[in-house]
């Protein structure tokens, strides 16, 4: 289907059938139940799942195909970001032109750096982007944010104000960010019994937006031009002796990483128009380098698995505080109950970094693989497990690679 | 005709000569043969055939171009291929991608962005590089990672890939180091049958003298950085020259 094999083709279709679904799936605990704060069901954090899943993917087809670790991809997530904000100061509220604008900006951009970036390889590369990611953070946070001439607005963040142009604004468009009047923000709530579900207009804006992205992503995977860039991270000697010329196929690579980049600043901004220069600093440049590998480099579905796990987790985590904790371990002795609390209070609330760290730490070290490795483990021992051995059964939802 | 002609080529690293005023040219369909006891020279003039390095002085015509200044893959573009001393492959990828990365590159040229075809609809491609695996003999190998091959294996499928190219030229440098007898011998028999079956040029830097006398047609002897003798083998076997310069205690 779509020009992809069997196997490809039904991963997709997992994957479209888990994002349409996820508002049942994040929310499978009833919204006044003490589970209730594990749920994950409400539209700001399924659109970051989306969002960063996006950034995931196509850092992916950079780091994962040629091996070539951009430590300055925020850098793109905020012009990105930057362009869909201006968009709305200028144009309209419809997060369509904004959207558009933010992939070719950050394309543009990333021609520019990767040209350069790409003279070096390894470790200098890494460097030379991690420098030009911190140029562009120190420019947006104050260089380019001056009376004179204001194209960040520095520490406030670009957002829009009432005295914008808005030339295409129409008289009855919503006042934010709409696709043709249907606001992003607009959320049906669905009561079942003691569960509610939201359906968010932005996140399945996002949602659909992932999928064709994904779609793009499993193409290039599986071209020829996937197998070049496969080459680039095996044997560029080998490439070069082959008649290949191997510059040109790492700056595509790097220019596609850029846009999908771009893709997710903007819809960033289409979700909440505001546009900070934090977004582009070089701890959102690593969080990307984690979420894939800790994933699976390399493989297509571990950019979104991991983009998942690091932001609920983000989001879980640092929700729970003392109050939290003490209510959990209630049944316990009162001595006892501080004691555990004690010991558990450093890996939550503004802690979770510490946890996020150790479990970084336990899947390097025993599944390289990222999570579609332990997931593989899983199904084969399992698999293993049943009796009678019918190995023709293929595993639905293991990834390829 | 001569497919190849050096002429004049010098290059210095610092104080060191390595190649002085080195002429020599290789013959069309031929196995042309550069021996040489160590620091000769070999590896820098075959250097300087495939743009890895360029000489002080001197040219380098191919087929009556130059090739200098240009970049290994264009060079290659031009119809030169070359096998390495430690077989350089693709490792990470299965036998059947190694085998079809060079003929995606001799059809679509240095870069394409081809992100949208699909590998499984490029028929005419699939079927050349089955075809050479089949002559390669490793057709039952072709989803085997490359890495995990035997060095005879990897030296073939090397050989495999340079030749899906149909080049002019093929260089090999030393392509029986470090391997086995056994291996040795079958990488002489697989030269001596692409030397039979098809239009092509090979140029050979080697230590072994087996390997040289069982499948050079011409060979140039190389000391000190300049050509000794260019003779054929039962003459270059005799010369006093060669044997006190090179053979001295082998022949």
């Amino acid at each position: 289907m779509l020009g992809l094999n069997k196997k490809d083709t039904s991963l997709l279709i997992v994957v479209a059938i888990l994002t349409l679904l996820a508002p049942f799936i994040l929310n499978p605990f009833p919204s006044d139940s003490a589970m209730a704060q594990f749920n994950a069901g409400y539209p700001d954090l399924m659109q970051r799942f989306v969002i960063f899943g996006i950034f995931a993917i196509g850092f992916n087809i950079l780091f994962g195909l040629t091996g070539y670790l951009s430590f300055g991809h925020a850098a793109f997530l905020g012009v990105g970001s930057y362009s869909a904000v201006w968009m709305f100061k200028l144009l309209s509220y419809n997060v369509i032109p904004a959207i558009a604008l933010s992939v070719v900006v950050a394309g543009l951009f990333s021609v520019l750096i990767g040209y350069i970036s790409l003279r070096r390889s390894g470790i200098y590369f890494s460097i030379l982007t991690l420098a030009f990611a911190q140029m562009s953070f120190a420019l947006a946070y104050s260089v380019l944010s001056n009376p004179k001439f204001n194209l960040t607005n520095g520490e406030t963040g670009l957002q829009v104000y009432a005295d914008d142009p808005q030339i295409l604004q129409g008289a009855n468009a919503p006042d934010l960010p709409h696709l043709f009047g249907l606001p992003m923000r607009a959320t049906y709530t669905m009561d079942v019994g003691a569960w509610s579900f939201d359906f968010n207009a932005g996140y399945y804006l996002c949602a659909v937006i992932m999928m064709v992205v994904f779609y793009l992503a499993i193409r290039i995977f599986r071209s020829p031009f996937g197998m070049m860039l496969r080459a680039v991270k095996s044997n560029q000697q080998r490439m070069n002796y082959t008649g290949l010329n191997s510059k040109p196929y790492t700056l595509a690579a790097f220019v596609i990483s850029g846009m999908y980049a771009g893709l997710a600043g903007g819809l960033m901004a289409a979700m909440d128009p505001l546009a900070g220069a934090e977004r582009m600093q070089w701890t959102a440049s690593g969080e990307v380098v984690l979420m894939t590998i800790l994933g699976g480099t390399g493989t297509l579905i571990g950019p979104v698995l991991g983009a998942g796990f690091i932001k609920y987790f983000e989001n879980i985590f640092s929700k729970i505080n003392d109050n939290v904790l003490h209510s959990w371990f209630a049944f316990l002795p009162d001595g006892l109950e501080d004691a555990v609390v004690f010991i558990i209070h450093p890996f939550i609330g503004k802690g979770w970094h510490l946890t996020l760290g150790i479990l970084f730490m336990l899947v390097v070290i025993y599944l390289p693989g990222g999570l579609v490795e332990g997931g593989q483990r899983l199904l084969n021992w399992i698999r293993r497990k049943s009796v009678g051995g019918d190995d023709t059964r293929e595993g639905k939802t293991e990834p390829a690679e | 005709m001569a497919i190849l002609k050096v002429k004049d080529v010098s290059k210095r690293f610092g104080g060191l000569k390595a190649l002085s005023d080195v002429n020599l040219s290789v013959e069309e369909n031929s196995v042309h043969a550069i021996i040489g006891p160590n620091g000769a020279g070999k590896s820098t003039l075959l250097n300087c055939l495939v743009g890895k390095l360029i000489p002080d002085t001197g040219s380098v015509l191919f087929d009556n171009q130059s090739v200098l200044g240009r970049e290994p893959y264009q060079i290659n573009q031009m119809g030169i291929s070359r096998v390495f001393q430690t077989p350089e492959i693709f490792g990470d990828l299965t036998v059947m991608e190694n085998m079809l990365i060079p003929i995606f590159a001799m059809r679509d040229g240095a870069f394409r962005m081809h992100a949208y075809e699909t590998i499984a609809n490029e028929k005419e491609v699939l079927e050349q590089a089955e075809a050479m695996l089949e002559e390669m003999n490793m057709a039952d190998k072709r989803h085997m990672h490359a890495a995990s091959l035997s060095r005879g294996d990897k030296r073939r499928l090397e050989i495999g890939m340079c030749l899906s190219q149909k080049p002019r030229l093929l260089l090999l440098d030393e392509p029986t180091a470090g391997m086995a007898r056994a291996d040795t011998n079958n990488t002489i028999d697989l030269l001596k049958q692409i030397k039979d079956e098809r239009d092509i040029t090979i140029a050979i830097i080697e230590h072994d003298m087996h390997v040289v006398f069982s499948l050079a047609e011409r060979i140039t002897v190389l000391a000190q950085g300049t050509p000794l003798v260019e003779d054929t083998p039962e003459n270059i076997r005799g010369n006093p020259k060669v044997r006190e310069a090179y053979l001295g205690e082998a022949a």
